[in-house]
Order: structure tokens, then sequence, then C-alpha cells
């Protein structure tokens, strides 16, 4: 492991300093890595090769650069020059044909190119890849068990003082010779008694309410699944788009579990794991391969005649993130008119071999984040979401200064009738 | 302006001491806390001490239910998604509702794969993208319990599965070389007819029959007499100035009520700055939804239909108005100046079933110069096409064996024809029977196979209401059961090698041009030809001799009028809970049917006197009805009578569609089945009998209606109106109205701010308000049955009405003024009553754990999971619209027992139909599905509300109109309701307030709960509003005494 570790730091090192040589390609590549991800790495990997072709060294493959950012676009154009290396790349995996990317521009496709070109000239320097290191975590500083001590030290203490204080009155008293009452064990004490009894209530309340409050709630939840589907090697090794599965994500209000076929868009060509070891949450190991064959059983897909031979049958997931029958919530309103990232509600999933609820998902917390979360008020620029433009209000108030931006809550993401109807 | 009284009950009328009681009451009902020995709680054994050992039982069974550890639930998606489908994102298809031969092209919206609500397609020029209750309530038709799964042979009661080639073997056995009948209703489609085309040629000597439950035989007969055409042209009431009516419910149930009403509501809109309106003038026996809107209504015996006609005739024609007097004979001829000075601009339509009648009133039009005009040659209405005596003739051949088989498809003759008994004697006759409907109706169990079709959203298929006018339909989901649409079981039974789907798009592609044209057509839903209009040449041959067949007729002192009500029709609808549950217009009875009289019935037969506060109590208090044994034409019927003002004196109204015996849970043995005294008159079913004998009873029997059910405690500022002429005579007299009752306030300009110490609110971004014209409201009920589709409202069932426990977030309060004794005189008046979502709501002040407050857009907001059931919101509400769920309805608890409601009666099997997997599939899945013991209400459709401006939101865009619609809205034939922005000044509903200034007002508005509902005043084409100044003596009385203690 520390071997492969070394080497990975190498290529990160690498990669570091190649892009800080190409200075001038880095806006690009940046831009390039983004559009890289959300377009081509749901087929293609750049090291080798995929559902497409592996992307290294791409541009040194084609004639001429024209041809390539044709087929980018759209291969058929490309095909139809007639050019000898498109129609053979046509027919690279004749099961699956490429998608239209009519909607690039020329100078997205640069972009991709160039991000491209960073990687090879990164992947040249070091023949093999493994990605990505162990990532550092922060520890978050919890104060509650200081105070905790900090209280019972004090408790104690004033314990102490009583008692001490009980004894001199003692000592007061049998010096001015009034007689002494019997003492009475702490325990007979009414004060002790009422003391303890209403302590006992607080934090016996206290616990019970949190029980309570907590019932049905599922923050942590990590069940077994079907398959051992890992996020991690799919969205994080693989780079590919959330929304290339959870597409529903932008359009609706279900994110919804991709059906079987669109698993095997990619895996009617990768039919074995070959990546880093897998393991579950408890250590044991994983074989990826034997999952993949689960896929292929729930398709009727038969890997080695490479067809379709059974009925199929739909993969029964285990819901993780479950909301009450009376909320209404809806994926699209937070992506996309709310511009809001996935891991933030679902936490870095790109980092989870199974997947866990991140998120309390309770009232408390969606309404936390109603209350500082900024809407896209338009500017006075014209940017910003047209929708707002009515709120006159608000961007009188904006020009006066009075405010400097507008949150959720300021449009009535509180009220009940926006989650519950 | 003399203080207008307006009544819902007669005990109103007379402002009763009982009524006054039950007004002061919020909950008309005693506390439904009953011991389990089923006594009241003043007598119930149960102690204060059983009430705690029941409190800590249930919390520790509480505790017991929730310390039970979270279920695991289950995510399944698809194996193979379908392209295009995102789960939890709606599809619109476009299809058609088909009922009988009534055709309304409609857009499904579907939700994972189920249709849950059907919207009007507003692509056809046919209806304009109206729809009635009846198309709203058809979506749960495609979920009912009811329907036949598998095609079934059938001896005797027993009924035995059979798979569907079994099926077709032994019925193409039965089918070799006989002569076959098919029945079907009016059938418009041309598709279903080449299918029938090749049907026919396969069986030689085999007939098509057209039957319809409700025909227009009599409509057809004419004017095959007056024009040589067996058709029913088309009408447009838009063009005319002056309708009048004889006896015909045009916006309720006369051939294509849907279409009707979207063209009526053209002549009602109302202009300020140019007041003019239609004069629309209604002649008939009972008070029909179209009487109701009527501005000037003239009442006759139903036998004198004809002479009316003639007497209309002979005042058009100048003769003058003979064999008719009195009011009635000066109604006649200042209707015939009207509509001879509006010649061009007019037309006269008929619901008689009487040919010599249509005859009559088609020379009516002729003189008025409706044809070409009003009237159009040019595209025949092809929804009613049957023709009676062809069905009698089908009758009479099964008898005699010149026909011995049948099929049977969209049509039950043994309920819906007057001679049941008589066809289900032919029937067994025939070697084969078989049914192709839906259901194992009353005709389906009588045949030998039934092989049920698929329901209209599971199938393919076209129709042609109005010739030129095609609308198609497309499958929005898989069938659900082993059912095969109609045609492809003819098609097989041809021999076809054909499905009807191939057919289908072929005759589509090649009449279209192109596949492409094809598919064009399927996602609008229609296909139209350009409009024409044309007239035809009138032959006057008939009219002379029409005119002396029909004078002089004389019915007895008690006369039958059947007829049709708007929420049920002909009964097909029967097993539809929704439809049930709608308040008819008039009576506002629920989940049943009875005899309407006159209030001189009610005091000559029934000893009940409605101006007597006594008599008038007894008869409207209680639930319990009289019931009165009918005699007509020596069939016995007991049935429990209506007192309803506005029906002529004489005359008895029973409706048909109840009675059903198969139609299902919900459908069965609801009220008594009327069609039985129908009759046959030689040429065409008649639908009056001239004379009925009648004898009182005993006994007495339970109607649910919910007119009274919330009371205003006499505030009747919620309704305005003023007549066209006083409007035109001072546009101001509505603000007036208003000032003077806001003037100790602040008046009119000031009430917001000086009304009350409350303060004026603020309102950034949006604020939903809704506009309803009072004008177009026809109070059809369409808005009330989409609301319910929308908004998941449970189903309650009699039971619960009877109880007070009506769910509908939207209803319609119907109010009367005039004299009840004086028919003539009595007008009606509608208003939609919905929650006003007041910015100084009542309701949230009073709620103790604010599950009700505002939100910053102006709505009302209801949170279920917050409210505890204290119910002091409904109490506070001056409009009574909050309704709590008193028992678990929808079967949503967690606890079963709250279903069981043993002491206090059990839940109707309507309820628990409702609650069967299978119909929950129409549920909107975007609405919270209320359990036991919470509140709840209109909501603005929040839903909708959300959507929409998530919607503009994505496409950073500002909100529009056509982002939100409220269910209502949509659903309105009319128009009438205009929701949206009230913010934005270019929104449709600020347009609708501003230009229409002088008739907006707001119900109760004294009360400064400042609504967001608001209201436009009706305005009357009438020589007055019927009301206090007409009805003298003891009512005013009464309603002084009742001021006072009010004051």
């Amino acid at each position: 492991m520390s071997e492969l570790r070394t080497i990975a730091q190498r290529i990160a090192l690498s990669v570091i300093l190649l892009s800080f040589l190409s200075f001038a390609n880095e806006a690009a590549a940046q831009d390039g890595k983004a559009l890289f991800k959300a377009n081509c790495a749901a087929c293609h990997n750049i090291a080798k090769d995929a559902t497409g072709p592996a992307l290294k060294d791409v541009e040194s493959r084609w004639p001429s650069k024209q041809l390539l950012v044709t087929w980018i676009k759209n291969w058929n154009k490309a095909v139809a020059t007639g050019d000898a290396y498109a129609v053979k790349i046509k027919e690279w995996n004749p099961g699956v044909a490429m998608s239209v990317f009519e909607n690039l521009s020329d100078k997205d496709v640069d972009a991709i190119l160039a991000y491209i070109k960073t990687e090879t000239d990164a992947l040249n320097a070091a023949p093999t890849t493994v990605p990505g290191g162990p990532g550092g975590k922060t520890e978050e500083s919890d104060n509650s068990l200081l105070y905790g001590v900090l209280t019972l030290i004090l408790a104690v203490v004033s314990l102490i003082m009583l008692q001490v204080n009980a004894n001199l009155r003692k000592l007061a008293d049998d010096k001015d010779g009034v007689p002494a009452a019997e003492p009475i064990p702490f325990y007979r004490n009414k004060s002790y008694i009422t003391l303890m009894t209403i302590v006992l209530f607080v934090i016996a309340g206290y616990f019970l309410s949190q029980w309570a409050i907590g019932m049905g709630r599922q923050k942590g939840y990590q069940p077994d699944q079907p398959i051992f589907y890992s996020h991690k090697v799919h969205a994080g090794t693989n780079q590919i788009n959330c929304l290339y599965c959870h597409g529903g994500a932008y359009e609706g209000k279900h994110a919804n579990i991709p059906s079987v076929n669109v698993c095997m868009n990619c895996h009617n060509n990768i039919k074995e794991y070959g990546g880093e070891k897998l393991y579950k949450e408890d250590g044991t190991e994983v074989n990826g391969t034997e999952e993949l064959k689960k896929l292929f059983a729930a398709a009727g897909w038969d890997p080695a005649q490479n067809k379709y031979v059974g009925q199929g049958k739909p993969i029964e997931w285990v819901k993780i993130h479950n909301l009450p029958d009376h909320v209404y919530f809806n994926h699209s309103q937070h992506t996309k008119a709310g511009k809001v990232q996935c891991q933030t509600c679902h936490g870095e999933i790109n980092k989870m071999d199974e997947v866990y609820q991140f998120s309390e998902l309770s009232m408390g917390w969606c309404v936390n984040c109603h209350r500082e979360s900024k809407v896209d008020f338009n500017d006075e620029k014209g940017g910003g979401n047209k929708f707002y433009s009515i709120y006159e209000k608000y961007h009188k108030e904006i020009k006066e200064k009075k405010r400097d931006s507008v949150t959720v809550s300021d449009i009535g993401g509180l009220e009940c009738q926006k989650c519950h109807y | 302006m003399a203080k207008k009284k307006y009544w819902q009950s007669f005990t109103e009328l007379n402002q009763t001491e009982t009524h006054q009681k039950l007004a002061a009451n919020e909950f008309r009902e005693e506390l439904p806390v009953v011991s389990g020995e089923g006594k009241g709680i003043e007598n119930a054994s149960a102690s204060r001490r059983d009430f705690l050992k029941y409190l800590g039982f249930s919390t520790a069974a509480a505790m017991a239910a929730a310390s039970c550890e979270t279920p695991v639930k289950k995510a399944i998606p698809y194996l193979n998604k379908p392209q295009n489908l995102v789960p939890g994102v709606a599809d619109y298809y476009a299809t058609t509702y088909v009922s009988g031969g009534e055709a309304i092209p409609v857009v499904a919206k579907v939700r994972d794969g189920r249709p849950i609500k059907l919207e009007g397609n507003t692509l056809s020029t046919y209806s304009k993208g109206g729809t009635s209750a009846r198309v709203q309530a058809a979506v749960l038709d495609l979920y009912d319990t009811a329907r036949l799964r598998t095609p079934v042979s059938i001896s005797g009661d027993a009924s035995t599965a059979l798979a569907i080639d079994a099926a077709d073997k032994a019925i193409l056995e039965g089918l070799k070389d006989a002569k076959v009948a098919l029945v079907t209703p009016s059938i418009s489609s041309p598709t279903t007819k080449l299918v029938i085309a090749e049907f026919l040629a396969k069986y030689p000597g085999s007939r098509h029959v057209q039957f319809d439950a409700v025909s227009y035989s009599s409509l057809l007969l004419a004017n095959e007499a007056s024009f040589g055409k067996k058709a029913i042209p088309s009408y447009h009431f838009e063009n005319a100035k002056v309708i009048v009516s004889l006896s015909a419910d045009f916006l309720g149930t006369w051939l294509s009520p849907v279409t009707f009403a979207k063209q009526y509501a053209a002549g009602r809109k109302f202009d300020q700055k140019n007041p003019e309106l239609s004069l629309h003038v209604q002649f008939e026996s009972a008070l029909s939804l179209t009487g109701s809107n009527a501005d000037k209504r003239y009442t006759h015996a139903p036998s004198a239909e004809g002479t009316v006609a003639a007497a209309l005739l002979g005042a058009v024609s100048g003769t003058g108005a003979t064999g008719v007097e009195g009011a009635l004979k000066k109604g006649i001829e200042a209707t015939a100046e009207a509509l001879k000075a509006a010649a061009g601009k007019a037309l006269v339509v008929s619901g008689s079933t009487d040919p010599n009648v249509q005859i009559i009133v088609n020379a009516i039009n002729n003189a008025v110069g409706a044809y070409g005009t009003t009237i159009n040659w040019a595209a025949p209405l092809q929804v009613a096409q049957g023709i009676d005596s062809e069905f009698e003739t089908l009758v009479a051949d099964l008898n005699s064996g010149a026909v011995n088989a049948v099929v049977i498809y969209g049509v039950n003759p043994a309920y819906e024809y007057y001679n049941a008994a008589g066809f289900a004697a032919a029937l067994k006759k025939a070697k084969i029977s078989v049914s192709l409907s839906e259901r194992l109706d009353e005709t389906a169990s009588l045949c030998k196979y039934a092989v049920p079709s698929h329901h209209f959203l599971e199938s393919w298929g076209d129709a042609e209401p109005k010739a030129g006018s095609y609308t198609l339909m497309q499958p929005t989901i898989n069938p659900l059961f082993k059912t095969r649409q109609f045609q492809d079981s003819l098609l097989v039974w041809a021999g076809s090698a054909n499905t009807y789907e191939s057919l289908f798009k072929s005759t589509w592609t090649s009449k279209l041009g192109s596949a492409d044209a094809y598919m064009k057509a399927l996602q609008d839903g229609v296909v139209e030809a350009p409009a024409t209009v044309a007239g035809a040449a009138f032959n006057g041959a008939g009219v002379a001799a029409a005119v002396s067949a029909v004078s002089g007729k004389k019915g007895g002192k008690y006369e039958l009028v059947v007829y049709q009500k708007v929420s049920l029709g002909d009964g097909k609808q029967a097993n539809n809970p929704w439809l049930q549950e709608l308040p008819d217009p008039i009576t506002k009875a629920t989940w049943d049917n009875y005899a309407i009289v006159s209030p001189q019935f009610g005091k000559e037969v029934l000893k009940i006197d409605i101006a007597d506060s006594r008599q008038a109590d007894k008869y409207e208090v209680f639930m319990k009805k009289p019931v009165v044994k009918f005699t007509i034409n020596k069939k016995e019927i007991e049935l429990p009578v209506l007192i309803v003002p506005g029906v002529h004196a004489g005359t008895i109204a029973i409706a048909v569609g109840y009675g059903r015996t198969k139609a299902g849970k919900a459908g069965n043995e609801v009220g008594k089945n009327a069609y039985q005294f129908l009759t046959y008159s030689g040429s065409t079913v008649s639908w009056t009998v001239s004379d009925v004998a009648i004898a009182k009873t005993e006994t007495w029997y339970e109607v649910a209606q919910t007119q009274t059910h919330s009371s205003y405690e006499g505030r009747h500022e919620v309704i305005k109106e003023v007549t066209l002429k006083d409007f035109k005579a001072n546009p101001e007299l509505i603000r007036e109205e208003r000032n003077a009752e806001l003037k100790n306030y602040g008046g009119l300009d000031n009430y917001e701010r000086d009304g009350s110490p409350y303060p004026l609110h603020d309102r950034p971004g949006i604020k939903w308000g809704m506009s309803i014209d009072l004008n177009s409201c026809i109070g059809c009920g369409a808005c009330s049955v989409a609301c319910t589709a929308e908004n998941n409202i449970p189903v309650v069932g009699k039971s619960e009405v009877l109880r007070f426990h009506e769910m509908h977030w939207m209803r319609i309060d119907r109010y009367f003024s005039g004299n009840p004794y004086d028919a003539d005189s009595v007008q009606t008046i509608y208003q939609p009553m919905l929650c006003q979502h007041c910015d100084n709501a009542p309701c949230e002040n009073v709620c103790p754990v604010a599950a009700t407050n505002h939100s910053s857009e102006g709505i009302n907001q209801m949170t279920y999971n917050r409210c505890i059931g204290t119910r002091y919101c409904a109490n506070n509400c001056p409009y009574k619209v909050r309704r709590f769920n008193w028992l678990d309805y929808t079967g949503a608890d967690s606890f079963k027992d709250n279903q069981l409601t043993e002491g206090v009666g059990k839940l109707d099997p309507a309820v628990f139909q409702m609650n069967d997997d299978l119909t929950r599939m129409v549920l909107n899945p975007d609405v919270t599905v209320r359990s036991r013991g919470v509140i709840e209400k209109c909501s603005f459709c929040v839903q909708r509300t959300q959507e929409g401006k998530l919607k503009a939101k994505k496409e950073g865009r500002v909100l529009e109109d056509t982002d939100v619609k409220s269910a209502c809205q949509q659903a309105c034939p009319t128009d009438a309701i205009v929701f949206g922005n009230a913010n934005n000044p270019e929104s449709e509903i600020s347009k609708v307030r501003k230009s229409n200034s002088q008739r907006y007002f707001a119900a109760l508005e004294q009360i400064h709960v400042l609504p967001s509902v608001t209201y436009l005043a009706k305005v009357r084409n009438a020589e007055h509003i019927a009301g206090h100044a007409e009805h003298e003596g003891g009512a005013e009385h009464a309603e002084a005494k009742h001021e006072e203690k009010h004051a």
C-alpha cells in the first residue's frame, strides 16, 4: 500500500508541476475538467478503455483536430466525411453509439481537449495510475465534555461547601449551646430527595423527549444493499456525473434510482472489476466482479454471449433517505432553481463505498438551511433569476442598502405550505 | 334600493325559531361521543374513570405502536425505463371522453403511468376546453372496482371466467349463420363505423341499431319532416341575443351541454362600458339548471308543452297566442316580441320528446331567421342518432326470431329501456347474446357471454361529435384488466386480420396525408375542418298538422316529468361516488332520487304550508322527508318528496339514473328507477306522463341535502345582483350599496386601512387572488368535482352527509328569491363558495397550535400534521368552508379501528370502495391524504401554484398566468373563475377586477376579513330582482324580529 501511496503522491506532484508549467492552459483545463466530468466521464476514461476508448493522446490519433471536434459534437457528421479513422472508430464498440453533443461550442470542445491533454501529459510522465490519496479529516472541536467535567467539579465543590457550611453551623450551635437536632442522614433529608427527584426528572425528561423527537429519524442509516454498489468507484474514481444516473434530480421531485438499463449502458462492456480492493463497513472484502454478476442476473444479460438472454428483474434497493408522507420535497427546486450541490445534503457521496444518510433530514435541519441560504436574486447588472424581479420591495431595500441579500426565508421559505400540502 | 331577500330553505324564508337556533350552532349535531351501548353522552354509563382508563390505554397503545422499529422501505426502479418518462413528473396526453354518444375532447394528466385528472382540450373549437362534472369524474371510472376483469360466460346468476381465445371460439360458434343485431349508443366515430360495416358484412341479414338511453328521436324526425334530413343541426348560442328554451335543459343535460354552456356564457359576459346581455327565456314545468339561470321563466303543465309551442308560433307569425291565458299568455306574447325584434339573432330550442312540438319549434326558428345564423346545418351534431322505433322493431324481431343474435356495447337497455322486462324476455330468445360493455351491468348479466371492452382512457379511437370536428383517443395507461377494445372484438368476429389500432392508424395517416401529420393530430387530440355556417330550406307543410295534433292536450291534476340530473345524467356513471356525492344544483340533495313537487303540492297533499313557520320547520329541519305513493301508468312507486319553489303547481319530477341494481357497490340500490315511467307513443319514447295518482303514506325517508348545512346567520350580503335596467340607469349601484355597508368603517376608499385595528399586510412578490363572475356561473358543479379529483377529497357516503359531514372544499350555494307560491316569480342565484383566503383570517387567530396561518403569498395555509382537531377555526369561519375529518374516510390512518364506527353507524360501502387499492390509484401524489381528526379546506391548489412557480424559476423568468390555473378554474365550462397573481397589474385577475370595478364585491365585506376571493355581481336581464317587495306577510315580520335579535 505504502508503495502505491508514494506513486500516487508523485503523480499528484507531477500533475501540479505540469499544470504550473502549462499556465496558459490552466483556465481552459479547469473548464475542461468540469465539462469533461459532466459530458464525457460517464463513458470515457483518459487512461483506459471503458464504454468508449481511452482518450489518452486522442488528438494525435486523429488526422486533423477539426475532424475530431466534428466527431465530438456529432460523430455522424464525422463519419459522413468518409474519413477512414472515423469509420474505424465508429466500429469501436458496436453495441453502444456515442451521444451527440451539439450543445457544446467549439470553445467547450477545445477546453475539454486541453484538459485531456494535460491529463495525458501527466499520464505520460508516470505510466501507471492509481488515483486518490487518503483524505484528511478535520476534527471538530467539541466543548461539551469540558463543560460536563466543569459542571461535575462545581457540583462536587458546592456539595462539599454545603457540608462544610452545615458542619460549621453545627459547631457554632454547639458553641452557643443551642441544642442540636438529631442529624438526619442525607438520604432522608427532604431537601436532598427533592433535589434528586428534580434532577432525575429533568434528565429523564431530556432523554425521553430527545428519543421521541428522534423517532423515525435515521441519520447515519447505512443498510446493506442487494448489490454492493460503490459510489466511490463510480462518482469518485471514475468521475461519473451524478446526473448521468440521477437525472431526475434536475427535472422533478424524485432524483430517482437509475433503472437497470442505465447501468447496462456501461456495464455491457465493463464485465469485471479491476480497481482498488473494496471493503464493506465491517471490514469484509467484497469481490467486485461477483457483485457485477448480480447486476447481470438482474438485467438478464449473459456476459459470455454479450446479449440479453433472460427476462430480468428490477433490483430492490433499500431506500435510505425517507421523508414522512406529509412532506413535499422537490429535488429540482433545490438543484436547478436553488443551485444547491448534491453534496450539501448527501455528504461526500463520491467517497462513500456504501451510502449512508449524511444529513438529519429533520424539519429543523431544513428550516436552518432555508434561513441561511440566499436566493439567486437579480442584481443591478441584470444577473440572477428573473423570477425574483417581482419582489420590488426587496429590490428597493437592496438599492437603499438596507439589505445586501435575500434569503429563502425572506421569500416565504419558512411557511408551512411550502412543504406541507 | 329595497333590501333583497334570499333564502336557501323554507325555514330561513320564515325565519323560524328552529332555524335561528340551528344557525347559531356551529355544528348541527350532538357531539359524536357515544358509549359502547350506543346511548347518547348524557345517558352513557361510561364514567370519568372509564374515560381515564381509555386515555391511559390509548397512550400506552400509541407508545407501543410508536416504539416499533422503523420499517425498511424499498426503492425499486424500472428494469427498462421508458424514454421520456421521469418518475415524479406528469405527462399529458390528449384523448376523448366518451359516454353514450357524447364525446368531449380532453387532456389526461398521467403521473407515473396512471391517469389522475382530466382537463378540457383547449385546442378544440367544438368544446373550447370546457368540461362537465361527469367528464371530471370519468377518471375515477377507470379504477372502478366493479369493472369486469375478464371475459366471462354467464348462466343465470353465475359467471365463469374464460380465456379470451375460448370466449372467441364459443362466440364465433354461436354467431355462425346468425342474424345479428349490433346494439350500440350513437356512434360518431368514423373508424368504428368502418369496423361495424366489416362486422355486418360478415353476417348477412344483420343490422346495427343505435339505442340512446336519452333519445333525440323527436328532433331527428321533426327535422326529417321540416328539412328532409334525419339529423340535428349544430347550435350557436353565442350568436343569439334572445334565447328561448321550451323545457330544454341545454346547460345541464340537453344534447351537448358542455359546448352550449361555453357558447351561452359568451352572451352572458358583461362589459360595464357597454352593458348588454343576451335575453334568456325559459318555459318549463319543473325547475331545471337551465331554467334556474333564465332571465325570465314561465311555468306550465307538462301536457301543455305543445300548446305553449303553438301559441309562441302563433304570436311570432302574427296569428296570436291562442290556447293559453293569464301570465303565460302575456309571457308568450312578450317573448314573441323579443324574438321578432332580434330576428336573425334569436334561437328557440325544445326538449320535447314529441316530434310535432319539434316541428313547431322548427317553424318558429324559421320565422325568426335562426337558420344560417344561430342554427347551422353545415355541421350537424352527431351525438344523438338513435331512432326509438328502430329499437322497438328490434325487440319485436327478437320475439319473432327474425333476429337471433345480439351483440351489445355501451348501452344498458335492461335498465334504460322503458320496457326493460320486455327487452329482457326478448333477449332470452336469442340463441347467442354477447355484451361488450365494461361491466356486468343489468343487460350484460342477461347475456350469455361478456367480453369487456377497455375504458376510454385505455383505448384507441376517434369521434366526430360535430361534423368536421374530429377528436382522437389514445391509450393513457396499459389495460388494467384482461379486457379487449370492443372494436377489436368485432374485428376478430368479422374474421379480419386487422387490429383496430392498425386500422385507426392507417385510416388517419391516409386521411391526413403523412405519418407526421398523424402524430401531430394524435398529440393535439383534435382535427378540425374549417367552420362554415349554412341554413336549410324549410318545408312548412307539416306545421299545421303538428299544431292541430298538439293543441288542446289536457292532463290530470298531477302530471309527471322525467328528467336527467346534471350529476348522473342517464345513469351510466352511477357507480361513481364523486358524482353521487355531488349535490344537485337545485335540490342540493346527494345520493338519491326523489320526487320534486311544488309548494302547492306540499300544502294540499302533504299538509305542509311552507309559509307557516311550524310546518316549514317540520319539513325542513329534519332530514326525513314524507314519502308519497305515486301510481304512474299503473305502476306504483314510493318516493320521498322534496318541495322546490319554481315548480309548476301540478308537476312532479323524477330523475333517471338511479335505482341501478348491478352498477357496483356505490351505485346499487341508490334511489329508484324512473325509466319505467317512460311510454312509447308510437314513434318516440315520451318523457312526460299526463296523469299521476297520488297517495300520502305514513312513512318518512331521509334525503341527504347539503344546502342548509352551513349558515351565514342571515348575512345575505354574501351575494349581490342587479337588473340590467337598473345597472344602465345607475352603474354605480353596487358600489353605492357597498359604500353604505362600509361607511362606518372608512367607506369604500379607506376601508382596508380603517376597517379594523389590524395593520396593513406586506405583500412582497406574489399575492394570489381569485375572481368569480356570478353572471357566468351556471351552477353546474364541474368545479366541485374537479376540486375533489385534484385534492384527494374523500367521499363520505350518504350516512355521513346526513350527519352534515360532507367534505367538498368547493360548494355551490343556491339561493332562491321571490314568492314560493308563485312559481314564475322565483329567481335562483348560484354562488361558488370556497375558502376565501382572508388577509385578516378569523380562523388563524383562534388556532391554539398555529396549524392554520398566513403565507406571504396571501394563502391561508392549513397544515394537517400540526392540526389537533379543536375545530375552533371552523367555528370562527364566517363562510363555513372548513371541513373536519370526523372519521377516517380515506383509510389513511395507521389504526384500522378508526373506520369501524360502532355506535354512530358504519361508513357506507361507497367509502370502502374509494379505499380500495385499485381506486386509490386515482389519488394525486402531490397532495396529502388526510387522516381522521384534522380540518381541511381549499388550499388555492397550492400544489399547482408551487409547481407553476418552480417552472418559472427553472426557466428564469417572471411568473405568467398560464403557469398556474386552479382546478376549479380549469374545469369551469363558462370561464366564470379567474385565478392568478393579483400583485401583477398585467395578470388576468388584475385586469378582470379593474375592468369590472362596478360589479366587484367581496362576500361579507363589512366584517373586514379582506378575502382574496372576490365576486362580480350578477346582472339579470329581467324586470326586477325578486325579493322582499313581492313577498309580504309573515315572513317579513319574522325577518324584522330576526334582525332585532342580531342588532
